[in-house]
């Protein structure tokens, strides 16, 4: 005798394991329950196989593996008696799911029992069918259940029905077998085959269009007749729910006819009367009645118009609206926000309940009212919106404060009707929650700012009051820029405004905040180095502080942080020795281009598009600079992470000399490589001290300054020759004069991959970046841009993509799922495609786009060909 | 060409195949954490259950009381709704009717009550297969399949009769055995 058959019983067990004290205990309980079932599968005991599944799908639920189990369930199906039945397929469902090969084998089970005397086994087969079978399966038994349909027992014809949306779901081919029988299931009088036979048609509808038509044409009126006798049935016990006959029923009839009645104006006509004494007619001080009304106002909106109904259905989400219930609530904005493309006019009156919600304290709630408030924010209402959410951001919690905040700044960008009213609103954003903005909104500010000529003065004086009173971080960035741009501004009080109260700043003064900027302990490096950079800006500004700044500058020539350190020594010897360049080097930035930004942002730009607003030099810049460098771009903002420290601080400092220029050379040009689309906005501040006079031709290409740096450099740089600013600094320092005299022409790298336009149908369009990461050229990053071309949103926005045996893909999840109209924002997703055969073959792929718009589904598929060569 | 779809977020593939479906799954949680009764109408794999788990009794059991019983999650909404100690939550897609979930849950537990007679989490835990039972007769494929409770009900007792019955002839007719081999 086996000393673990025995076993303990079902009860016995939960009970040992709810008595653990600890995870440990546990565990070591359900292992030797394990240990003993497992046994006990081994000798093929037959008794105990009942209580061996029960036990194991106890295991199951708190998570254990129960994997050795899936057979057992077999085995109890197919076993004649039906508790053995009952307990093998509840097991089928719990343990297994359809992916699992075993399944297939339980087809044959299933094929039994649904022809099975018994109509209680008819009913688990069918349960189980319907909550777990394959397309294979389905195809297998379609037959079956089809017959079911029919049967003598109202509670077989009702799990037969739910089985058939499963069948047409996997299979949808089989959709025409099913449209008569489900049809007659209509004028059933059972509630249960009532139910599941609306569903079923709803279904069918949405498979197939031949169903659509069919059910359109023959049951619409008897469908509104069963309606009218539900809504006007007397007093039922058995299916009452707070007064209301069946409310389930009532909202599978509505779903029906919504289906029905869309897009068809004589059904559409049939229902009006309904509709409207269901509107009307419903209790709604219970949930049941509210889950009616819902139901009933979605289908006057999407049947074809009726005006009065549709006032009726909007009269309803406004009493929802004012309901104590936050349910109820939460159902209204929901709703409402479908409602704004039926009515927008009505949706509008309730805009300051509304405003209301978005304060509520519960967060399902807030987010709703935000979403909806961003919808209904137009030219009219904009600033007082924009002010209320900003004073709301002020109280607002903490993790509530991202959503608003990305909120405030989209719509505040979306609705610029003056520069100043923009700046003055990112400035109140960026001053409560800076730290919660995006990079790319700074940066887009940084660009307005740039582009406002008028308002320098005005802006630097704002966000030097702003840096008084606010720590937050990009604020804290957007002030050191403009200072350093516009410092001269802030003293001079030039380009007044009416508006503003005079204030005096001295040049010390806004030293200062520089200052501060640098040695506030929150800074991160990032603003540090802006810091750096604005102080190089001053000491050509102000003269009188140029001493002052040299000795906050050299007090980081030993930091830890590389960059800081690098930056501290080079700047330094510009402030001592090279007076006569300085002035040239840290002239403001020329006006950023606001259409290369945007259109950088949105990714559709080809990558190398000159700035034409500006006489001054033009620099392709941050084309084909590899990420993996991040010394390459010392002062690219973008550079959050820690750079790596570069196998010879002599090539850093020619990198700092190329980027001074201007000129992005990349250290190993055959693996060149493009900017995530979201980095872009950084490049374009990236030339911070790009020099304003258009160079003189030259015949030194950049490469023989890359080459001849590497050759006048130290071998290797002694640590403490690192620390005194002037040693390794020399071949840099030579190089500067030279440049003085006569700068080169930046030159782009050609060896980067174009982007091309991968996809684009009059729907959408699918714009592909390469970039490849360094030291593995058989891997390429594609950055793919959804941009949609039409007027309605996509929602549901999948991106699939499939490619040969030789490439490898990997997809990141995308950005998001929605795409909004007519190109105004975009979705993201990147992918990495390992190439085999690299130099043999190019790439291929296929790709399938599926979304959702007016709620219907569109699938896009292609193929694309025309990769770049050489990825 | 010989192609190998690759599926980019490991939901997508269901998203596409059962957007259609009113409820993803069912979970019963206790306040305390403990899952009591798990269905999945949409296939997901063993880890992915128990990541879904996890995250939704992080959000759900830490909401305050007063607040509403919907949350947004992934995409999806799970409707939720506590009694006594025990957490119903069912998942449903964005663009569902909330309320009715709802009032399914109610229907649901309404159900239990009857069966076990002011139903408790105790009667849950050693009698999980019954609630499973009992849910098996209110929905098939995620769909609602009876709006009776009576129905329901007399379903579930006429299988528990069924089940009473084989267990007798069992035993008498191992007690058969245990006489003539005596």
């Amino acid at each position: 005798m086996n000393p673990f058959s025995s076993g303990t019983r079902l009860r016995d067990m939960i009970r040992a394991i709810r008595a653990c004290k600890t995870a440990a205990e546990e565990r070591a309980v359900v292992r030797k329950e394990s240990a003993a079932i497992r046994a006990s599968i081994n000798e093929n005991d037959q008794d105990y196989r009942h209580r061996n599944l029960a036990k194991l799908m106890f295991i199951h639920m708190l998570g254990y593996p129960t994997h050795f189990g899936q057979m057992e369930c077999l085995k109890l199906i197919a076993s004649a008696g039906f508790p053995e039945k009952r307990i093998g397929y509840l097991g089928l469902m719990l343990l297994l799911d359809e992916r699992q090969e075993v399944l297939m084998l339980v087809t044959n089970s299933l094929k039994q029992d649904l022809n099975h005397s018994n109509q209680y086994i008819v009913g688990l087969a069918l349960c189980a069918l319907g909550n777990i079978c394959s397309a294979e399966m389905a195809r297998d038994l379609a037959p079956e259940v089809e017959r079911l349909l029919q049967f003598r027992d109202p509670n077989i014809r009702k799990k037969a029905a739910l089985c058939s949306i499963r069948i047409i779901k996997k299979v949808p081919d089989l959709a025409e077998n099913f449209i008569n029988p489900a049809a007659s299931l209509l004028k059933e009088k059972h509630h249960g085959v009532l139910i599941t036979g609306i569903q079923l048609c709803t279904d069918l509808c949405k498979v197939s269009a031949e169903a659509l038509e069919y059910f359109r044409k023959k049951c619409t009126e008897g469908l509104v007749k069963t309606l009218k006798d539900v809504v006007n049935s007397p007093y039922s016990p058995e299916y009452d729910i707070a007064g209301i006959t069946d409310p389930f029923l009532h909202i599978r009839l509505l779903k029906l006819l919504r289906v029905l009645g869309q897009g068809d104006a004589d059904s559409s006509d049939c229902m009006n009367d309904i509709l409207a004494q269901v509107a009307t007619k419903t209790e709604s001080n219970k949930n049941a009645g509210n889950a009616i009304l819902y139901e009933c106002v979605e289908t006057i909106m999407s049947i074809e118009d009726n005006g009065g109904l549709r006032v009726l259905a909007i009269n309803i989400l406004g009493r929802f609206l004012s309901n104590r219930d936050n349910n109820i609530r939460y159902v209204a904005l929901n709703m409402l926000m479908k409602a704004i493309t039926v009515d927008a006019q009505a949706v509008q009156r309730h805009r300051a309940t509304i405003l209301e919600c978005v304060k509520d304290s519960d967060a399902s709630i807030r987010k709703r009212a935000l979403e909806l408030v961003y919808l209904l924010v137009n030219e009219s209402n904009v600033k007082p919106l924009t002010k209320e959410l900003i004073d709301y951001l002020e109280v607002s919690d903490q993790e509530f404060k991202g959503d608003l905040t990305a909120k405030i700044c989209s719509i505040v960008a979306k609705f610029s009707l003056e520069k100043i009213w923009y700046i003055d609103q990112m400035l109140k954003v960026l001053t409560e929650a800076g730290n919660f903005v995006k990079d790319e909104v700074w940066h887009a500010l940084i660009v307005v700012i740039s582009n406002a000529s008028d308002l320098h003065g005005y802006t630097v004086r704002a966000l030097y009051r702003a840096f008084q009173t606010s720590e937050q971080e990009s604020l804290v960035r957007v002030a050191v820029w403009c200072i350093g741009e516009y410092g001269d501004m802030l003293v001079n009080n030039v380009g007044m405004l009416d508006v503003e109260d005079p204030i005096t700043v001295t040049e010390s003064d806004a030293v200062d905040v520089v200052e501060i900027a640098i040695k506030r302990h929150t800074s991160d490096f990032t603003t540090k180095a802006m810091a750096f950079i604005a102080m190089l800006k001053l000491s050509s500004r102000f003269p009188s502080c140029s001493e002052r700044i040299k000795d906050i500058i050299v007090q980081y020539k030993g930091n830890l942080v590389l960059e800081l350190q690098q930056r501290s020594l080079e700047f330094n010897s510009i402030i001592a020795k090279h007076q006569n360049i300085r002035s040239a080097l840290v002239e403001r930035m020329p006006v950023l281009d606001e259409a290369t930004f945007m259109g950088r942002r949105a990714g559709s730009m080809p990558a190398t598009v000159s700035t034409s607003t500006t006489t001054s030099i033009n620099i392709p810049n941050g084309v084909s600079k590899p990420s993996a460098a991040p010394l390459v771009d010392l002062l690219d903002l973008s550079s959050d992470d820690t750079p790596a420290v570069p196998s010879s601080t002599g090539g850093g400092g020619a990198d700092f000399l190329q980027d001074l220029l201007g000129v992005d050379l990349s250290p190993a040009p055959n693996q060149p490589g493009m900017k995530p689309a979201l980095q872009n906005g950084t490049d374009v501040l990236l030339d911070l001290l790009s020099i304003g006079d258009p160079p003189a031709q030259s015949s030194l290409s950049t490469s023989d300054i890359l080459s001849s740096v590497q050759d006048n450099k130290l071998p290797v740089a002694p640590l403490d020759g690192l620390l005194s600013p002037s040693a390794p600094a020399t071949p840099v320092i030579d190089l500067l004069d030279g440049f003085a005299v006569k700068p080169p022409t930046p030159e782009n790298n050609g060896s980067a991959f174009p982007s091309i336009v991968a996809f684009e149908s009059s729907l959408l369009k699918l714009l592909f970046n390469f970039s490849k990461p360094p030291g593995n050229p058989q891997t390429t990053l594609i950055q793919a841009t959804f941009t949609n071309l039409s007027s309605d949103s996509f929602t549901d926005f999948i991106f699939q993509a499939a490619v040969p045996k030789f490439l490898q893909l990997h997809l990141d999840p995308a950005s998001g799922n929605t795409l909004p109209a007519s190109g105004n924002g975009s979705i993201t997703q990147s992918l990495k495609v390992t190439n085999s055969q690299h130099g043999k073959k190019s790439l291929v792929m296929r790709i399938k786009i599926a979304f959702k718009m007016n709620n219907k589904d569109v699938l896009e598929e292609g193929q694309i060909n025309n990769f770049p060569r050489g990825l | 060409m010989g192609l190998e779809s690759v599926v980019g977020d490991q939901y997508c593939d269901l998203i596409i195949e059962f957007c259609n479906l009113l409820i993803h799954f069912v979970l019963l949680i206790s306040r305390q954490g403990k899952v009591r009764l798990t269905k999945w109408y949409s296939p997901y794999s063993q880890k992915e259950r128990t990541k879904v788990i996890r995250e939704l009794s992080g959000v759900i059991l830490t909401r305050g009381p007063k607040l509403c019983n919907f949350v947004e999650w992934r995409g999806y909404k799970v409707v939720y709704k506590r009694y006594a100690s025990l957490y119903f939550c069912m998942c449903t897609d964005q663009d569902d009717n909330e309320l009715e979930v709802l009032e399914i849950i109610h229907h649901y537990v309404e159900i239990l009550d009857r069966y076990f007679g002011s139903v408790c989490e105790l009667d849950l835990i050693f009698n999980f297969h019954k609630a499973y039972y009992i849910l098996d007769e209110l929905l098939i494929a995620g769909e609602l399949q009876e709006s009776s409770k009576k129905t329901v009900a007399r379903l579930i007792a006429a299988q528990d009769a069924l089940v009473e019955t084989a267990k007798e002839q069992a035993s008498s007719i191992s007690n058969i055995i245990a006489q003539a081999t005596k």
